[in-house]
Parts: C-alpha cells; structure tokens; sequence
C-alpha cells in the first residue's frame, strides 16, 4: 500500500487572502473554523454549518465555496480570499461599496457570504435579468429580507463593470 | 463529528486497495472517498456516517471531460456539477443534464459537489438524517416511522414496507434519460454499470443503495452519442423556485419525425426510491402523434403503480402534470 497516511493533527500551507500560511489542524476542522478560531478571520460567519444558508462562502481558487462543508486538510496549496481579502474600510471593493449605497443589508450577519457569493458571481455564466441574479444568489439566506436590494446592489456592479 | 484518519493516496490503484479493506461500501461504511464533501461532511456531523477512515481522492486524474472515439462523452468521477453544466459539449448536446444540474443545490454547492458525489447522493428523509429517530436505511430492523410520520417530500414509486426514502438527485434524473454508464474501479479490475443497474429499490434492505462493494471507486461516467435531432428538458416542481429538492421533476429526450414520435427517453425524479427511469411512457409515446392527450395518457402510464403515502398522495397528480408539461415544452 502506497498510502500517505496523515495523523491527526496536519500541517498545511495555503494562501489566504495573499499572505502565505503554515498551520496545524485536527483532521475535522472545517475550513470555516480554520479560518475563524485559528486566523481570526471572524468576517466569514458561521449560519447552519450545513451548507444551507450561505454564511460562511468563501473563494478557493477564485471560486465560491460554503467554507463549512469543506475540510480545511483538503485545502493545502490552494489560495482562499475571505471578506478580510476584499477591500478595507478606507478602500471598499466595489461590491461593498455597492451594498452600502443600496442599503443592502440590515443585521449584516450574512452580509460578507453576500457579497463573496455576489463577486464571484461576476465572473459565472449569469443572464442581464434580475431573475438570473436572484438564481444564481439563492443559496445565501438574508432572514432580514433584503434581499430586493442585495438584488440591486450586485445589478448596480455589473452595470458599472 | 468523530476523528477519522485522513488519507491521499498516490493514485487509484492505492485508493482502491485502502477502500477494499472496509466491511461495507454502503450505510455504515468504515472507508469513505471525499471528494467535494457536501453530502459526507454534512452526514458526518450529524453523526449519520462515521467513517474510522476518509480518503481525499481530489488529486486522482478523475476531473475530465474528454470525447469519446464514438461521439460520446466521459465525464471525470471529480468534475465539479458546475463545471460539467457549463461545458460546451454538455450545454450543446445534452441540454437536459446541464439543466439538472443547474436545478439543483446553490451555486456555492454545485461548485463543490461532484459527479461521482452526485451519484451516491443520500436522501433528505428527516428520519435517515436524525440518529435520535428509528431508520430502517440508517440502522437495519429499527423501523420506519416516515411511514405513519411526515412523509410529504417522500416517495411514491418503488417503496417498500421498510423504507418510502425519495432519491433526491436532479443529475441522476438527467442521468437516466441519457442512458448513461457508470464506469467503476474495483479490486477485480474495472467494469462499467448501466444506470438503471446501479441504484437498487429499497426492498428488504435500504441500507443497501447502489451495487458498489467495498473498493469500488467510480471512475467516470460515459454518455452516449447524443440521438441526432433530440428534444430534451428537465423541468423540476418544487416548494419554492430555486435551491430546493424536487417535488416532481421529469427529464425526456424525444426525437421526433413527421409529426410522431419515434424515440422517447423518460425519466422522473422526486418521486421514486431511485432515480425513476419510466419505460412504462416511453413505450406509451413512441409512434403516437405530438399532442396532449398522448402525452397525458404516458404520464398516466408512468405513476400507474404508484402507492400514496399519507401527506404525499399529491405527488401522483404533480408527478402526472410536470410530466405531461415537460413533453409539451420539448416539442413546443
């Protein structure tokens, strides 16, 4: 058998938001709690932990992902972009900027998985129409309802691009 | 979740020798492959599998979609729903896949999940995803009680006494209708499937979902050629308009000729203890003239020996209409 076994506790290297890391995780760890409890990364929320509210989206490799369905041991090598990655309060992403001129959020707690899902969503096949956005949108959950401008914040970016 | 041990092995031939140690490949299994994880990781935490052992077959060569020399096309265990959905080939010739898929779970999720995942995707049936619960699928001989419980989204074809679990796959739909091959590496070598083959009927046994035994590592999946001329559709009926598992679904491939139909593919899902391949209407469509009442007395043919359940008997008359409305659309 030519099997490389891991032991529980595993070393990977990844880059996160472009800055090169090198850390020690217990097998289960998800890449959520990776990114949460050992980076302090604490932009990414965690919603169900399930993969059904959207939360905890995330990039690897330029893709979005639900960070909580996703062990962080399968990550070594790939580069992953959080909220934290995006823009900074004196430089927003246009995406950001977006959100706050639409008013398109209220409690904000699954705002960052919004706005991740709704950049990377720039770049995937997507019709002109709201319908399309609201498609390709519907795996985040707003429980506050703003989802009619969260809708007009990512129309207003693409408009713009 | 319980610790595992965490294992990439170089290449198949390894990940099929670690695989083939497990006691069993089906409910319960010891040995478990990842590849995009959300049905496993999702499982996992709920308890529901309790691998000692995970195997990340990410790095294997498994994540291509190439031609076949006949016109066909293989399709990688690993390829991401996402990726397979927007492929040229698939978005051209086999409409009703790349619709499947894109009918199915969020688009986070279908850039995760995979083909060879999608294939041995478990059922939503609360009573299999909750351990507090009896499951006759998840703990063999402690009952069902979906069946005097909440059964709305369960299913109405090819139930038993011991388990009404609704397959809850939209590609596998698609899947069926194409008349796709499930190509499977195992410790005697490899050997291809048929799709009607590979899901089983609950019967006496649901913990026992596929015919894969400890070992076997799903390869790829070929397509056919694509019948020349083919009208295709995969419509889903749900409770709410996106991300959100099937009611009724229903995929047909018609081709079509001087007005009749001369050759009819007819799959459903939403309904069915597996992804429901329906000869049943296929026979009832070929040689009939394009028109309602034809395609209406098909969809009668495929629901015929279907069994109500007591929340989900409206699933019949669904199953019937989203039918009938997908033929319609194809030949619109």
């Amino acid at each position: 058998m030519q099997a490389t076994d891991i032991p529980s506790d595993t070393t990977i290297k990844l880059t996160v938001n472009g800055a090169p890391q090198a850390i020690t995780v217990d097998v289960r760890t998800s890449l959520l709690d990776m990114l949460r409890e050992r980076l302090h990364l604490t932009g990414t929320k965690k919603g169900c932990d399930h993969g059904q509210c959207g939360a905890c989206t995330v990039h690897v490799n330029g893709r979005r992902v639900t960070s909580c369905l996703t062990l962080a041991v399968m990550h070594d090598g790939d580069e992953i972009t959080t909220i934290e990655g995006l823009g900074t309060p004196d430089n927003l992403h246009p995406m950001q900027a977006a959100f706050v001129a639409c008013d398109g959020y209220q409690c904000g707690y699954c705002t960052s998985g919004q706005i991740m899902s709704a950049v990377a969503l720039l770049k995937e096949p997507c019709g002109a129409d709201d319908a399309a956005v609201k498609e390709l949108m519907s795996g985040n959950i707003c429980r506050c309802g703003a989802y009619a401008n969260i809708v007009a914040a990512i129309q207003q970016v693409r408009k713009n691009a | 979740m319980h610790t595992f041990e965490f294992l990439r092995p170089a290449d198949s031939e390894a990940t099929v020798a670690i695989a083939a140690q497990a006691k069993t490949a089906q409910q319960g299994a010891d040995v478990r492959f990842i590849a995009g994880g959300t049905t496993l990781l999702d499982l996992m935490k709920l308890k529901v599998e309790t691998p000692a052992r995970v195997i990340d077959i990410n790095r294997l060569p498994l994540d291509k979609i190439e031609a076949t020399p006949d016109g066909g096309l293989n399709i990688g265990a690993t390829v991401r729903n996402s990726d397979l959905a927007h492929h040229p080939s698939v978005e051209r010739d086999y409409a009703v896949l790349s619709q499947a898929l894109l009918a199915g779970a969020s688009a986070q999720l279908r850039n995760m999940a995979t083909t060879a995942g999608n294939l041995l995707q478990r059922t939503r049936c609360m009573y299999f995803r909750d351990t507090a619960m009896p499951c006759n699928k998840r703990e063999p001989g402690t009952g069902c009680p979906a069946i005097t419980g909440t059964n709305r989204m369960l299913a109405i074809l090819g139930t038993s006494e011991h388990c009404i679990a609704t397959n809850p796959s939209d590609m596998c739909v698609a899947m069926a209708a194409l008349e796709a091959t499930i190509h499977v590496q195992g410790v005697n070598g490899a050997r291809a499937i048929p799709f009607g083959d590979f899901h089983l009927l609950p019967g006496s046994t649901p913990n026992r979902e596929t015919v894969l035994e400890p070992g076997d590592l799903v390869t790829h999946v070929t397509l056919p050629p694509p019948a020349t001329g083919s009208r295709q559709v995969y419509l889903k009926l749900r409770d709410r308009a996106s991300y959100e598992f099937a009611l009724a679904s229903a995929a047909v491939v018609l081709t079509i000729e001087d007005g009749r139909v001369t050759r009819a593919r007819v799959a459903l899902g939403g309904v069915g203890t597996k992804p429901w391949r329906s000869l049943e209407a296929e026979a009832a469509l070929v040689g009939q003239p394009v028109d309602q009442a034809g395609f209406r007395n098909a969809a009668e043919a495929a629901l015929r020996d279907a069994k109500p359940q007591s929340e989900n008997g409206f699933k019949i008359e669904l199953a019937k209409r989203c039918l009938t409305y997908a033929l319609q659309l194809a030949t619109a």
